[in-house]
């Protein structure tokens, strides 16, 4: 992705309503065709981001270029952007076809090619032959489709989405994150999503900047931000994590790092990076064992208590009292029809090896 | 048959209780039977409007042969028409400036608004005149011109209305409706045109009825506002009673009731035609 060329240049980009900042200096690159996720809780800045690209919010400062022209004064209206809005915003008085080709007819298009394209982008969205409909004669997910053949319809430079899928259920949701990305792959179109759930995030984007407090915490590949988060924020943020603070006590043949954690006492740690002073361990639920008996000596462990159980279906979530005091989740993939689980008030050890141990800082 | 009457009465089932009925058809009787008299005496064959002497339609004829309450009549529309067109644009534009741009001083406005809706019409007619005397406004022209003075009176007082309708309207809009259009490539006026005109459609008519129909039976704003050439049809009707209530009376009035009904019948069947479409469903 990175060698392709930038389309969408942020730069020190910052928004305040008054005392608020919404957004808060931002830099990131954008490539041609590449499908990034905006990712953060609510508040974050991340709607208001995709706005200011838009066009209706203007920056306070910094700048904004799309394919390599300052946006500053370009209205809505005029920009190569095109977006599906969060309520999808499909116009409740007009058919799919006059909704779908209302963006042509406003730029005067002959009225042979708007039919064409029209039909082309219902048949790309699979909405062939609802020409006619009225809005409220569909459903929330079709309503959807024709938000997305209206603004595919214009052929934009990049195209917006606002939640796309935060009104659909959960099985229409997964169904189209995968329509998202081969549409996206087949129109070649530059895709910027705006999410808060991590999961639509990961499954889709090729690159996502988490955002927390109107800054960019991070700009990862899904599987780096999920590995290798570099802060706690976007450690906790994404998927599950057991987290615990230590000091740093010194480093060890030079590519090993000797922690002091309090509850857990002394860890020792695969680390190239020289850290001094506080930082935060974290290691993912999945990556724990647990066994009853102590593990490999490759491995930490520690003796515990089984506090909790609960099952998810597909795995179960356990969570273990140490004696040293944490409480420590750990995944459980239920494998067979027939799986054993621990019980609660079951003695256990827990553990995990060193190198999936991530260090953060602050 | 016999299974529905079995059935108990639920607790929610109001209109199969004896007593809700008579409280309906007393309110019914209530209401109505005004009208209905009034109506059913406009064929009276008598000169008193008391006793029924038998079936006729002479008194609209003899009400359509009367030029000045014809005369009355067709002033009072034009008036109502011209008042109707301006306040509905007026009303409009004042709900969208309230509902839109945030102002210093916009709640004394808004409050100021809503005047002519609560300052009482005998105030306002008082108001009225003293004000087109002192700026000496001119009478005797031609017509339509010398009802000029009563148009813009009507107008005063019924345009706040369309903006209270319009304005509930407009609360239901989606902004997001308006900012797609403008993505799309609509500037500012295509995408009012396009999107919320259409989304307005029914508090624009609700907004004009109301409007028409306070302008053609307004009688206490425009006996002070109305001169011996600009008679309007409430104020002849009021004319004619001092001397007597003849079916004349009746008859003229029924066809005024006649109007209002057929235009509100067209009215309610347009706005139920368009309010589907441009209605709810837009908050997905």
């Amino acid at each position: 992705m990175a060698d392709r060329p930038v389309i969408l240049q942020i730069k020190q980009v910052v928004k305040n309503f008054g005392n608020v900042y919404a957004v808060n200096g931002v830099n990131l690159n954008i490539h041609e065709g590449e499908f990034f996720a905006l990712l953060g809780p609510s508040g974050c800045g991340k709607t208001t981001l995709l706005r200011m690209l838009a066009g209706f919010e203007f920056p306070s400062e910094g700048s904004i270029k799309i394919d390599g022209k300052e946006t500053r004064d370009i209205p809505p209206n005029q920009r190569p952007v095109n977006m599906v809005f969060q309520s999808y915003a499909v116009f409740p008085h007009m058919t799919v076809f006059d909704n779908v080709a209302y963006g042509l007819k406003v730029a005067k298009t002959p009225r042979e090619e708007v039919k064409k394209r029209v039909q082309d982008a219902l048949a790309l969205v699979k909405l062939d032959g609802y020409d006619l409909r009225k809005p409220d004669q569909l459903s929330g997910g079709q309503r959807q489709r024709v938000a997305l053949a209206r603004a595919l319809v214009k052929r934009p430079r990049v195209l917006l989405l606002d939640e796309p899928l935060s009104a659909l259920d959960a099985k229409l949701r997964e169904a189209m994150q995968l329509e998202l990305v081969k549409l996206q792959k087949a129109v070649g179109i530059t895709f910027v999503i705006v999410t808060h759930d991590q999961d639509e995030a990961l499954s889709m984007a090729d690159r996502i900047a988490v955002m927390e407090n109107g800054v960019v915490r991070q700009v990862a590949p899904p599987g780096e931000l999920y590995e290798s988060p570099n802060c706690r924020f976007v450690a906790d943020f994404i998927g599950r994590m057991n987290l615990f603070s230590g000091i740093v006590e010194g480093q060890e043949d030079g590519s090993k790092l000797v922690v002091s954690t309090e509850l857990l006492g002394k860890l020792t740690i695969p680390h190239i990076e020289k850290l001094s002073g506080k930082l935060h361990l974290a290691v993912r639920p999945e990556k724990l064992r647990i066994s009853s008996e102590i593990l490999p000596s490759a491995h930490f462990s520690f003796p515990g208590e089984v506090d909790a159980v609960v099952y998810h279906g597909s795995e179960s979530h356990v969570y273990l009292k140490t004696d040293a005091g944490p409480l420590l989740c750990a995944t459980l993939t239920n494998l067979s029809r027939s799986s054993v689980r621990p019980e609660k008030g079951e003695r256990l050890w827990i553990g995990w090896a060193p190198e999936d141990t991530l260090v953060l800082s602050e | 048959m016999s299974v529905r009457s079995n059935n108990p009465i639920g607790p929610l089932d109001y209109t199969r209780r004896t007593w809700m009925r008579l409280v309906l058809l007393g309110t019914f009787i209530f209401l109505y039977a005004p009208t209905v008299t009034l109506v059913a005496f406009s064929f009276n064959d008598s000169r008193r409007n008391i006793v029924w002497r038998g079936f006729t339609f002479k008194y609209y004829e003899k009400a359509w042969n009367n030029s000045s309450l014809v005369e009355a009549f067709a002033n009072s529309l034009t008036i109502a028409f011209l008042s109707t067109l301006i306040s509905v644009i007026l009303g409009t534009m004042t709900a969208i400036l309230l509902w839109r741009f945030r102002f210093p001083g916009k709640a004394g406005y808004e409050g100021a608004m809503s005047l002519p809706i609560v300052i009482p019409e005998i105030c306002m007619g008082v108001a009225m005149l003293a004000f087109f005397s002192r700026i000496g406004w001119p009478s005797g022209l031609p017509w339509p011109l010398n009802l000029g003075a009563i148009t813009i009176a009507h107008i005063s007082f019924s345009f706040p209305f369309v903006t209270v309708v319009v304005r509930a309207r407009l609360a239901s809009f989606n902004r997001e409706l308006e900012e797609a259009a403008k993505d799309l490539g609509a500037g500012e006026w295509q995408a009012f045109k396009d999107i919320l005109i259409p989304h307005m459609r029914p508090g624009l008519i609700a907004g004009a009825l109301l409007a028409f129909t306070l302008s053609l039976d307004d009688f206490v704003i425009t006996f002070f506002t109305s001169g011996p050439d600009t008679i309007t049809f409430p104020i002849k009707i009021y004319s004619m009673i001092r001397f007597s209530v003849t079916p004349e009376v009746n008859a003229a009035s029924a066809v005024l009731i006649a109007i209002t009904l057929v235009m509100t019948t067209f009215a309610l069947w347009f706005q139920s035609r368009s309010g589907g479409q441009s209605g709810g469903r837009a908050h997905g």
